[in-house]
Parts: C-alpha cells; structure tokens; sequence
C-alpha cells in the first residue's frame, strides 16, 4: 500500500516528557529495535517541558521519605481511589530516576553536601525538589535521543492506532501537519505520551489557547486509546487548577511556599493548611474565591528582598517565563502587592488528578501492544517525575512485547476510513472552521461540565456534543494548519463526551471540587469505593463500569485517612 | 470558501531588521509548539501567521538574534 511511511518495531507517539524518555529506554532494552519518536511539534521545544521546570513536585529521596509514606500521601490525596501497586512501582524507581537525570546534567538544588534539597509542600511528608536552573530540560532529553540513535519524526500527528483483527496494536494512522497528507506506520508495540486533554474547558478569559496546560495537548491520546478499545479511568476526576487570573499559569505556591508565600484571601490571611494541589484544596479554594473574603490571592510581599528577587528570578526564567511580563503589564511588583488567583478551566490529567488511561504498574494499557506512560496514563499526582518514571516503564515493556513479534497485516478498510475522515476537511470548499467548532464545543463544556456538577446540565451538555458531533464532517480546512486543529476538534469532542458520561456515573461526590455533584453531595464508600472505567463497547458505544480496588499494600489507619479532609485552617476560640 | 478578514493584533512581533531569515534561518519556525509562524517569502522575514499563541518563548529564547518580542495576547494582558 502506498501510504506506509515507516515499519517500526516501537512508535512512541509524543515527544515531550514521557516520549523521550521512553524512545531512549526501549533502545537500550533492545539496541537493535527500530524505535521511532512520533511528535506534533518539535521535540525540541515541545511539551509542557518545553521551556523547563522550576522543580520536581513528587521526588521520593531517602533520607526525606519512603515509597510506603509516600503512597499513603497519594492514596489520602486521591481519596482512597488508587490502585497502590501503580503508585508504589513510581515511589521505588523515583530516585534511581533523579539520579539518572542527575548523571545526564539536569540540575536540582542541593545542600552544602551535596545532599538534594528536598522542601515540604504536602500535607504529610517532604516532596519537592526545587530545580532554580531548570530551564534545560529538553536540551538534556534531545542529547540522550541523539546518543540513543531514536529515530525523530517532527511535525506529525497520530490521529488513529490501527488494529490487527485480533485488536492488538498494528501500528497507527498519522497526519504530516505540514504537508497535509495521510500516511500508516505499521509497528508492533506503541507508547501513547500525548499529554493531558488540556484544550477541554474555556479559560474564563475565552482565549482558546490561554490554558494551563500546553494547548498542543488536546487530549489526543485518551480518543486515541478510547478508539482503539482502551480501558480508562477515573475521567470524572477533572484537572481543576489555581492560577495567576488571566495569565491561567501556575503563581506558584510550590516555590514560594518554602520561602514563605503562601495562598491568602482579600484579607491576606491563610485558609488552606496546604498549598498542594488536591480536589480537598481546590473545594476550599473555590469556597473563598466565591465567598465574601474573596478573591484568592499568592501573597508573598511581606518577604524580605533577598528572597523576592530570588523568587522573582525562578518565576521568571523559567516553566511559564512570560509571567514576569504579565505582571509588568498589570503594574504588579511582588513586593507591594500580592497576585490575583483564579481557577483554571476543567482538564483531564493524570499528572496533576487521576483521569487518564487504565495502565498497570508496567505500563501496559488494555489493549495488547500498546503502552501509556505521563499525563494521560493513570497513575495519580505523577507530574514530571511520574512521566519519566512511567516512560521507562512503557519504553522497556514495549520493546520486550514488540522483540518476540512480526508486523501485523494492515486492514485496509481501516485505513480508507481514516483517510477520508482526516482529509475530509480538505475536500468540503465550505463548512464551518476548525476555531468556530472548537470555540463553541469548549463553550458548551464549561456551561454544562464545569463543577458543580448537575446531572440535568452534564445531561443537556451530551445532547449538545452529540450535535457537535453531527457537524464535524463539515468543518472546512484551507491548509495542513488547519486540517491539524480540525483533527483536534475531534479529539476534544470525544473528551467532552467521556468527561460527561464519566462524572454522570459516579453518583456520590469525592476528590473535593474534582467530582462535586450537587445531587450526590455526599462520599458513599459503600457504593463507590471502586474505580470507575469507561471504554468503547463491542457495539461501538460509550460504557462506564466498576472495577474493584486491589487490596492496599500500604494500609492507612482511620486519622490518616481523614487528612485531606482537614484542609481549612480552623481559627481557635480566642482565649479570654 | 467565503473569507472574511477578521484584524486582530498578534502577540508576536518581528524586528525585520534583525532577522535573518533570508540567510536561511528558520529557527523560530521549527520550535514553535503550536506551529504558528512562517517565513514570509517575498520579504525573507518571519512572520506570525495564527493567532493561537501560549506565550510560551521558546521562539525569542532561540531565536540568534534576538529579533523576536512576544507579548501577552491582547486578551490576557
Ligand atoms: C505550566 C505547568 C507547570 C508544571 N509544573 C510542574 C512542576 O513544577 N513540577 C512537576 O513535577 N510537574 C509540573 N508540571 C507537570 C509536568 O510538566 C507534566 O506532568 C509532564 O511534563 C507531562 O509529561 P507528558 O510527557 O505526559 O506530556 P508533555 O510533556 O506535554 O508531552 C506531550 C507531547 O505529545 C505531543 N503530542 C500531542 N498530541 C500528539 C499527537 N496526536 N501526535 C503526536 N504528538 C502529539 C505534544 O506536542 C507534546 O510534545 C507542570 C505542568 C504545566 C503545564
Ligand atoms: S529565529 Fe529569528 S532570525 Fe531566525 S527566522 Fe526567526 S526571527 Fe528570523
Ligand atoms: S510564544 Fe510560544 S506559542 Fe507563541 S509563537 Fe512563540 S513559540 Fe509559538
């Protein structure tokens, strides 16, 4: 067949944390494999890396705290809902980890011993490893790729996984973002590393790509693993953020917090116990935000100098630079004012929430063959470091799956059927644009799915996206530019959809702000204690199921189940 | 298809000046995230040509000569 750009032994499609890491892992399991590094930008300067990061949210360091501490901490923070084995598999390998990126010249701060600087952000134990100089990231990942021999495919986007007859992986069905035309490669194992569904919610301020997350990331992996039968989970687990107002980036409590900034109210008073990012916070957060001491603010102006411009030179080099600029424009100096918070549109996120795909602690997703690993595979609060760790895993597993195989036949029908969906837009002269869909549909999400969540809205919001649905094959697309959004509407569509039929599903309330249904106000242990999956059916349908909770291997005793609940600061009764 | 010309003004701006595209860079162009700019061919100047940027800098961070200045979109600033 024609089409057939590339035959692979492993195609990991998207290159910016998880990706890389994953590519160099599955050469060195197996040098002679043929490993592709599949990427929608440029693996340069692409992902939510792409400018670097100001520090490690979730590093497990002896000395500081143990993989069993540090499990408890995640199963209390994702309200019990966690399947341990996942989390601990992370905890165990997070050092080696950090010392590998510590070898290959990534720069985290350390005492006069050398010792890393770990700080406390978490509600329980010490976690955070700042990185000043972080700003590298990617040129240490791009080094490694190179030494590694990864084969690098820039500017392509996967858009369907192909299937053999069996259901197993085939390979996947791409669209060259440039050019705008179609092509199959044909592999024998795949790792999705596409992100999270960060283009799902409108920012308040209705700019389309003013979001949190890096707006590449249109949650093309979860409709790519949904399409291809993959089991996913806890999607009604939303990725709810505090933020900067308006500029939608992180203020960020997680640097300042260990100089002594910390989250305030219009009266510059504390609230939160805690500034790490949980649904228990954000509940908290969206209390005072909406309530009379509102709105929230980062305050740090009562710090000495000395630290200021210390914060001031982290904040503004590096992760999300341009803060520094915003902050010009607003007339704001750290030193006299405090910093104006909001919350961030609703995504989906495995890194910072649990919504992801279902994936077991090496990686493997449902499917045979194929593999997930960073935001979009679900291993609760896996941030950076989390990518990394869960790369490996994927690269290494899908090299040992892909070493015992041939390559798959390739199903022509599925083929042809993708390629009039994606060039579809090309051929329509007229039709709706990619940005009039999206803008409505992300509309629409924040209407009817943004929590509080109500049935009767999320039920009318399924309507309304199903009618989106009806449009998309008249959307018209006058370049490969926007034949690349057109595929993401797609994407984001299907996204609302889960994000929808998900949170309907879960009829009790839990994870704080992530999961507030008015109707069901209530945690129900007895009905829900469980993970709820949804995939694609037989018959080609949306479903949503329970599956139980393995046993835990770390137990929690009932206090330290409790702590995330305690989040408000509780003023004591003046003592007279 | 019908076109309608919508103005907005980009966050992106190119000092002509300094640029160096019609030497052959294209530095800004491959790093973009979100592939939003382009080499205006006739000028040999990088231009922004979608309005969907995340101010996010890697196109003034490497760009040689520093012939880039992205500002916060209008909407957000
Ligand atoms: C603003 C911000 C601040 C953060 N701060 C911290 C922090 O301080 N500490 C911390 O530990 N974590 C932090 N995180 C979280 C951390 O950055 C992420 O968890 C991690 O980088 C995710 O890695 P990933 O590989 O899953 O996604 P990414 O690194 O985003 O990579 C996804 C890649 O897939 C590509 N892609 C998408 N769709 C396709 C497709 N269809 N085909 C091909 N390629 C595709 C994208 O272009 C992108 O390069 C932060 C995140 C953000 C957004
Ligand atoms: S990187 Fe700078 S010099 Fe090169 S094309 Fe872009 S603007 Fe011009
Ligand atoms: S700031 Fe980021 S998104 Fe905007 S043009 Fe530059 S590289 Fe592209």
């Amino acid at each position: 067949m024609s089409n057939i750009i590339a035959e692979v032994d492993v195609l990991v499609i998207g290159g910016g944390t998880a990706g890389p890491m994953a590519a160099v892992k599955a050469k060195e399991k197996n040098p002679a494999a043929k490993v592709m590094l599949l990427e929608k930008a440029h693996v340069k300067r692409s992902g939510a890396i792409s400018m670097g990061m100001d520090g490690l949210n979730n590093a497990v360091i002896p000395g500081h705290a143990t993989p069993e501490q540090y499990v408890k901490e995640i199963t209390v923070a994702n309200d019990g809902i966690v399947n341990q084995k996942t989390v601990m598999a992370y905890a165990q390998e997070s050092f080696n980890m950090i010392n590998q990126l510590d070898r290959w010249g990534v720069k985290f701060e350390k005492d006069e011993t050398g010792d890393y600087a770990v700080r406390k952000v978490h509600h329980m134990g010490t976690y955070v490893l700042p990185m000043p100089e972080g700003h590298h990231m990617k040129k240490v990942l791009y080094r490694q790729l190179k030494k590694a021999r990864v084969e690098i495919t820039n500017r392509y986007m996967a858009t369907r996984l192909l299937l053999d007859e069996h259901g197993a992986i085939a390979g996947a069905m791409v669209l060259d973002t440039r050019e705008g035309t179609f092509g199959v490669i044909r592999a024998k194992a795949v790792i999705l590393s596409t992100g999270a569904a960060g283009r799902l919610g409108l920012p308040s301020s209705g700019y389309l790509f003013g979001t949190y997350e890096n707006p590449t990331n249109a949650g093309d992996g979860y409709a790519l693993a949904y399409h291809a039968g993959a089991e996913l989970s806890g999607i009604e687990c939303y990725q709810i953020n505090p933020l900067i107002k308006d500029y939608n980036g992180p203020a960020c409590a997680y640097v300042t917090g260990p100089f002594g900034g910390y989250t305030a109210n219009s009266k510059g008073e504390r609230f939160i116990e805690c500034d790490y990012w949980s649904g228990q916070m954000m509940m908290e957060f969206y209390k005072e935000l909406e309530g009379g001491n509102g709105p929230v603010f980062l305050k740090i102006d009562h710090l000495a100098e000395e630290t200021i411009s210390n914060i001031e030179t982290i904040l503004h080099t590096n992760e999300r630079p341009s803060r520094g600029r915003f902050h010009e424009g607003r007339n704001l100096n750290y030193r006299t004012g405090m910093v104006e918070m909001h919350i961030s549109e609703i995504g989906l996120c495995s890194g910072h929430s649990a919504s992801g795909v279902w994936v077991d602690e090496h990686a493997a997703t449902t499917v045979p063959g194929l593999y997930a690993a960073g935001d979009l595979a679900c291993v609760p609060h896996n941030y950076m470091l989390g990518a990394f760790v869960y790369g490996k895993f994927a690269g290494e597993s899908a090299a040992e799956y892909a070493a015992g195989r041939t390559l798959a036949p390739v199903d022509a029908a599925q083929v042809a059927q993708e390629a009039a969906r994606v060039l579809g837009p090309l051929n329509n002269a007229e039709g709706f644009t990619p940005t009039q869909v999206e803008y409505k549909l992300r509309r629409f999400v924040n209407d009817y799915l943004q929590p509080p969540k109500v049935s009767r809205k999320m039920e009318i919001g399924l309507q309304r996206f199903a009618e989106i649905g009806a449009d998309l094959p008249f959307m018209s697309a006058t370049n490969p530019h926007e034949l690349m959004r057109a595929m993401e509407v797609h994407f984001i569509r299907d996204c609302a959809e889960m994000a929808a039929r998900a949170s309907l599903y879960r009829t009790e309330s839990r994870w704080g702000l992530y999961h507030y249904r008015v109707e069901h106000p209530e945690k129900n242990d007895a009905d829900w204690f469980c993970h709820a999956q949804l995939k694609k059916n037989a018959a080609g349908d949306m479903t949503c199921f329970k599956r139980p909770i393995e046993p835990y291997i770390v137990p929690l005793d009932d206090a330290e189940k409790d702590a995330y609940n305690r989040m408000r600061i509780v003023k004591q009764a003046a003592v007279a | 298809m019908t076109m309608t010309l919508n103005r907005v003004s980009v966050p992106v701006i190119v000092d002509e000046g300094k640029c160096i595209a019609d030497k052959g860079c294209t530095v800004c162009v491959d790093v973009c995230p979100l592939d939003l700019l382009a080499i205006d061919l006739l000028k040999g100047k990088a231009y922004m040509k979608y309005d969907e940027c995340w101010y996010c800098l890697p196109c003034e961070t490497d760009c040689p000569t520093q012939a880039i200045r992205v500002d916060i979109p209008y909407l957000l600033r």
